[in-house]
């Protein structure tokens, strides 16, 4: 029952989960998630990016969201525009370019449902060396900045009086997210994400008291909705991204039941 | 009597503007250690942007602040924790500091609030939060204390406490301190230096000559010069509505 390309795609998916779950409470702590969609959009632009001038995938993806981060920075100096605003205009305008670079592309055989939701056929050897060499990186740069990038999370001000340089930490910070989103679009697709750092991390709100605790029932919700993801897409076909999130909202909607029992049981 | 001491903090004419308007201009002091120096001040003086200034939060300040310890603790006047972060009293007092059970322990009892240890810091009164605030900013033993209005929404009795703990602190710890406060009472009689500010420094010095001032009587009116002594004396200027100075 178990094929070589699914257990490729399940040792992915795990891989994944483990990053995008202390990723993605950072993400929700610091209210990111349209920051983090915006980046997503852009992916796609980065992907073009890389057929056209033949770069690896997951380099050009990462190039692009770091540029767009410094632009969105370097807009946010020059406008009174507010940021959401901001997102959207770079979200939807680097999805545009990239759609439409697509279009001059006509020698190139170009799977874009593959890209925007998620492919587990897709998933290689080296897919998965990146994303566990990759995750690994990550993870092991979010343990050694862990403490000022909460403390700069909880107060910016108290952060910076008491040495703690939160500028360059959330510079750090944005450019873990856009390294998770360049290795982690080939398995949950572009549009799909961005769900995978918010919901694990939004299920495990619910039911946590400590940031500890929170970080550690996000990655066990994320790994949870790549298994459950996984297996019922191979089981009706599905596509791996949407099937992925889905399980994650299911997951996400228990917790709401558990959410209430716990806090009736505490009256 | 504290001259000997080494100096912790040095301000020397700084300022800041945020789209060309000043906050604050001109303000020069400094803080050795045991020595607790405190800004007075109408609303909107500039007494938490002057603490911001020393403890080197903008990016961009006119004049120059010399900082002699990293060992800072901070009170600021307005923190808000997002409902989205879950953390308990016992995680907050670590945020910038590796303490031991015991010393968190020893923190939390001198502000009187260790049975909160492992409450939810969303689930805090006022009062009991400003008392957690304080306790994490003297547990990792600071040679600078900064406390910007730090017993706001603490009850009388409490009040009176803390404010003998911050005195206590600055005399054993040897540790200096930058205090905003609005309890005139307390600032007289506990501060060894005070500066008076309102868009810039009106005047400074000792507690028993500030009051004697006449720009402290005209912020302050008549009745907080009665804190110490009255005095009669003439204004060399006043102030507009919108802070601005008028020479007489």
């Amino acid at each position: 029952m178990l094929n070589d390309f699914f257990i490729r795609a399940l040792l992915a998916g795990i891989g994944i989960a483990l990053i995008t779950g202390p990723i993605g409470c950072f993400v929700i702590w610091r209210r990111l998630s349209f920051f983090a969609g915006t980046l997503a959009h852009s992916a796609l632009l980065g992907v073009t990016m890389a057929l056209v001038f033949e770069l690896n995938i997951a380099f050009s993806v990462f190039l692009i969201s770091a540029v767009l981060a410094i632009f969105l920075l370097q807009l946010q100096t020059k406008t009174n525009l507010p940021n959401d605003a901001l997102l959207g205009l770079l979200a939807h305008s680097s999805l545009a370019i990239g759609l439409v670079i697509i279009g001059f592309l006509t020698t190139i055989r170009f799977d874009v449902m593959g890209l925007l939701f998620g492919d587990i056929l897709a998933v290689s050897q080296s897919d998965l060396l990146l994303i566990w060499g990759g995750g690994v990186f990550i993870l092991i740069i979010l343990k050694i900045i862990w403490k000022p990038l909460f403390a700069s999370t909880i107060n910016y001000d108290l952060a910076k009086a008491e040495g703690m340089n939160p500028d360059r930490y959330n510079a750090i910070f944005t450019i873990l997210m856009a390294a998770i989103i360049a290795i982690s679009i080939k398995i949950v697709g572009l549009l799909l994400i961005t769900g995978m750092l918010i919901i694990p991390a939004a299920l495990a709100r619910n039911i946590s008291n400590n940031p500890l605790q929170m970080v550690i029932l996000s990655t066990i919700g994320g790994l949870l909705s790549i298994l459950i993801g996984l297996f019922s897409s191979l089981e009706f076909n599905t596509a791996s991204g949407p099937s992925i999130i889905t399980a994650a909202l299911i997951l996400f909607c228990f917790s709401l039941l558990k959410f209430k029992k716990y806090s009736e049981l505490k009256k | 009597m504290e001259n000997k001491n080494k100096v912790l903090l040095k301000v020397e004419n700084a300022g800041v503007s945020i789209n060309d308007k000043s906050l604050v201009k001109g303000v020069s002091f400094e803080i050795k250690q045991g020595e607790i120096v405190t800004l007075i001040g109408p609303n909107g003086s500039g007494k938490s942007t002057t603490a911001k200034i020393a403890l080197g939060i903008y990016k961009k300040i006119d004049g120059k602040v010399k900082k002699y310890t990293d060992k800072i603790g901070y009170v600021p006047q307005k923190i808000s924790i997002d409902w989205t972060l879950p953390i308990r009293v016992l995680d907050f007092m670590t945020l910038t500091e590796e303490l031991t059970q015991d010393q968190i322990n020893i923190a939390l009892n001198l502000t009187g609030v260790e049975h909160l240890k492992n409450k939810s810091l969303s689930n805090l009164s006022g009062g009991e939060f400003q008392r957690v605030l304080i306790a994490r900013a003297i547990s990792k033993k600071p040679e600078l204390l900064v406390l910007d209005e730090p017993v706001q929404g603490v009850d009388f009795k409490g009040e009176i406490a803390l404010y003998e703990l911050i005195k206590q602190i600055s005399e054993k710890m040897k540790c200096g301190i930058l205090l905003i406060s609005h309890d005139l009472h307390v600032v007289m009689s506990a501060t060894d230096f005070v500066l008076c500010l309102n868009g810039h420094v009106c005047c400074s010095g000792a507690p028993h000559k500030v009051v004697k001032d006449s720009k402290y009587k005209e912020l302050f009116g008549d009745r907080a010069s009665n804190i110490l002594s009255l005095y009669e004396h003439k204004h060399d200027h006043t102030h507009s509505q919108d802070g601005t100075i008028d020479q007489k």
